[in-house]
């Protein structure tokens, strides 16, 4: 982005020794580029450093929004929560999902751009499965995840295909047997999240040079080297920025979770989105829920930080 | 035969194939190869989609049926029928229209106004304010979620679809303007000066000559930004009470949870609520695959 807007640089000046004086015309183009963005920095204003305040400050008292008059009480609801057995299964659930989720996202969604980058077939079959392969993507998570509990449930297709394959020797309880249920949700939200990558990493490699395979080729490596030593590093700041984005957005998960095992069996699919959400709106410990959530907030900023500096530094 | 091995790569196959092999031989296994990785992905992703379509055409007590037939003798519309004839589902179909065209609409407006501002203008702060849109993705939502039933209520806005556009708005423009910002710097910038030497104001720019040659760029944001609010379910769940109010992806969670529901009716919901997303995404996949990929693509 500001690679472009160094080069706008000339233009502002050029604008500015046509107006009378060039600071006044310097002090103009900043005064309407702040009035573009008004509507926005509103907008993120009320909408999004005001409520982060809130929550933070909801976190440190008690009696917060069903009640009129909170006290504050410090740190006692960040103590309540790091205590609680349910919200470290929720952490421990979380970072399995996405990590999981994301490395997958990652692995198939390569394999398939690689397919899909192929010269061997006609651009009309790339087509179609291309369209094909984008499908998972383009559905609604809610429908997603209604869509796999009837393909997971214990009389549906799946047991079905798995068992006359011989894959399995009984029917399995997919989304409520506590040992399959956090498989279960990680393999849903892998369908469910590699076109993402795959749509990024295509377009990352069709902009690969022709000549650095050739080049390569001509030196003897072979089609292993040439993947390790070209594909990848040329691939790696898409890849990147495209882990950290999935791995932020994976984080956020909630209605895949909530729709398929609503965090059971015994907390063993318990998310911490649907952590929050079930302490703040089915049991209303709204302070408790808003440590839970400035928690949640802490660690994705982790991540938004390192996705900042990553794209700063592409610029 | 440079080149051919690198056609050999880039198909992922041919791997340990350099050996006694003729070029044409090796290029028909690469090419199979290749074939046989795609129909196992079009598999697994397309079978799941095609068991959806299959069950909605069932009638009910066949969706379950053993073994599990993909074309069903009974081949019914029934499922579709009864949603089109229930008001109460339509009005679930109304308002996820509703909702998402004015949060295309109204994060459009916006989102071009400050993508302007980020393309074309130098000003203090610009850097500090363009970290903060991109920061502005990554907030849990279920962060979000407290404070803004706080302030919803507030506001009056509860169970209200100026309650659900406005929080769609925040949370889809931040891509609305990098993909607009994104569109704008690849327009060349003769246009804007030649226009402003003439004497066009800088509204006047953005609105005569940029806007009208930003179709492209105009549809891909709109369309991500539909599907982003389409597809939207902790809000509308949290911030919705009636079941007039209800978008689709809620309404399809409550249906499931209703003690006798028919799966076939799910899916047959299912398949119009992913309608709208799959026909403009069919109309439109060059420009949404460019918008999608030129923040993340730099060359």
């Amino acid at each position: 982005m500001s690679k472009q807007t160094l080069e706008a640089e000339p233009v502002v000046k050029h604008a500015a020794s046509l107006s009378s004086t060039a600071s006044k015309g310097v002090g103009r183009r900043t005064f309407s580029a702040l009035g573009f963005l008004s509507p926005t920095l509103i907008l993120l204003a009320v909408l999004m450093a005001l409520p982060i305040g809130m929550v933070i400050w909801y976190s440190l008292q008690n009696n917060v929004i069903t009640n009129p008059d909170p006290e504050f009480v410090g740190l006692r609801h960040y103590r309540a929560i790091l205590t609680d057995p349910t919200f470290h299964a929720a952490l421990k659930n979380t970072a399995v999902f996405v990590f999981a989720s994301v490395a997958a996202h990652l692995v198939i969604g390569l394999t398939f751009a690689m397919l899909l980058n192929t010269r061997l077939l006609p651009p009309w079959v790339k087509a179609v499965f291309r369209a094909i392969f984008v499908l998972p993507w383009l559905m609604t998570v809610a429908i997603v995840a209604v869509l796999w509990r009837l393909i997971m449930n214990p009389n549906g297709v799946l047991n079905y295909v798995l068992d006359t394959t011989g894959i399995i020797s009984e029917p399995q309880e997919w989304l409520s047997d506590p040992r399959l249920a956090l498989f279960s949700v990680v393999l849903i939200s892998i369908w469910n999240g590699y076109p993402f990558f795959m749509i990024s990493l295509l377009a990352g490699l069709q902009g690969i040079p022709d000549e650095l395979y050739e080049a390569a080729s001509v030196d003897g490596a072979g089609p292993i080297r040439r993947f390790s030593s070209i594909t990848i590093p040329q691939l790696q700041p898409i890849i990147i920025s495209m882990g950290l984005l999935d791995l932020i957005w994976t984080s956020h998960q909630f209605a895949l979770i909530w729709m398929t095992t609503g965090g059971g069996p015994l907390d063993r699919t318990e998310m911490l989105s649907t952590y929050t959400y079930k302490n703040a709106f089915m049991q209303y410990q709204f302070s408790t829920a808003s440590a839970s959530a400035v928690v949640v907030l802490v660690l994705t900023a982790l991540l938004a930080v390192a996705y900042v500096r990553h794209q700063r530094a592409r610029d | 035969m440079a080149q051919d091995k690198t056609l050999a790569h880039r198909s992922g196959g041919g791997a340990g194939a350099r050996t006694g092999m003729s070029r044409a031989a090796r290029r028909r296994t690469a090419m199979i190869l290749t074939l046989i990785g795609l129909l196992v992905g079009a598999v697994f992703a397309g079978a799941p989609v095609l068991w959806m379509l299959s069950s909605s055409f069932k009638p009910n007590p066949e969706v379950f049926a053993y073994p599990p037939r993909f074309l069903t003798e009974s081949f019914t519309i029934e499922a579709y029928t009864s949603i089109l004839n229930d008001p109460r589902q339509l009005r679930f179909f109304f308002n996820s229209y509703l909702v998402a065209i004015c949060v295309a609409l109204l994060s459009l407006l916006v989102a071009v106004h400050a993508a302007y501002a980020f393309s074309r203008f130098e000003f203090p702060g610009k850097r500090l304010i363009n970290v903060i849109v991109i920061s502005v993705q990554a907030v849990p939502p279920v962060t979000l979620l407290i404070p803004y039933f706080g302030l919803i209520v507030t506001l009056g806005l509860y169970n209200r679809y100026p309650g659900l556009i406005l929080t769609y708005m925040v949370l889809t423009l931040p891509y609305a303007i990098i993909m607009m910002t994104g569109y704008f710097n690849t327009l060349p910038r003769e246009l804007d000066e030649a226009a402003r030497v003439d004497g066009t104001s800088s509204f006047g720019v953005l609105w005569r000559i940029l806007i009208p040659i930003s179709a492209p760029g105009l549809v891909s944001v709109g369309m991500y930004t539909f599907m982003l609010a389409w597809n939207e379910f902790l809000f509308a769940l949290t911030l919705t009470r009636t079941d007039n109010m209800r978008t689709v992806p809620v309404g399809i969670q409550m249906l499931m949870g209703q003690h006798s529901f028919d799966w076939n009716q799910m899916m047959a919901m299912s398949v119009l609520g992913s309608l709208p997303v799959l026909v403009l995404f069919t109309f439109f996949q060059r420009y949404f695959i460019g918008g999608m990929t030129s923040g993340a693509v730099k060359h």
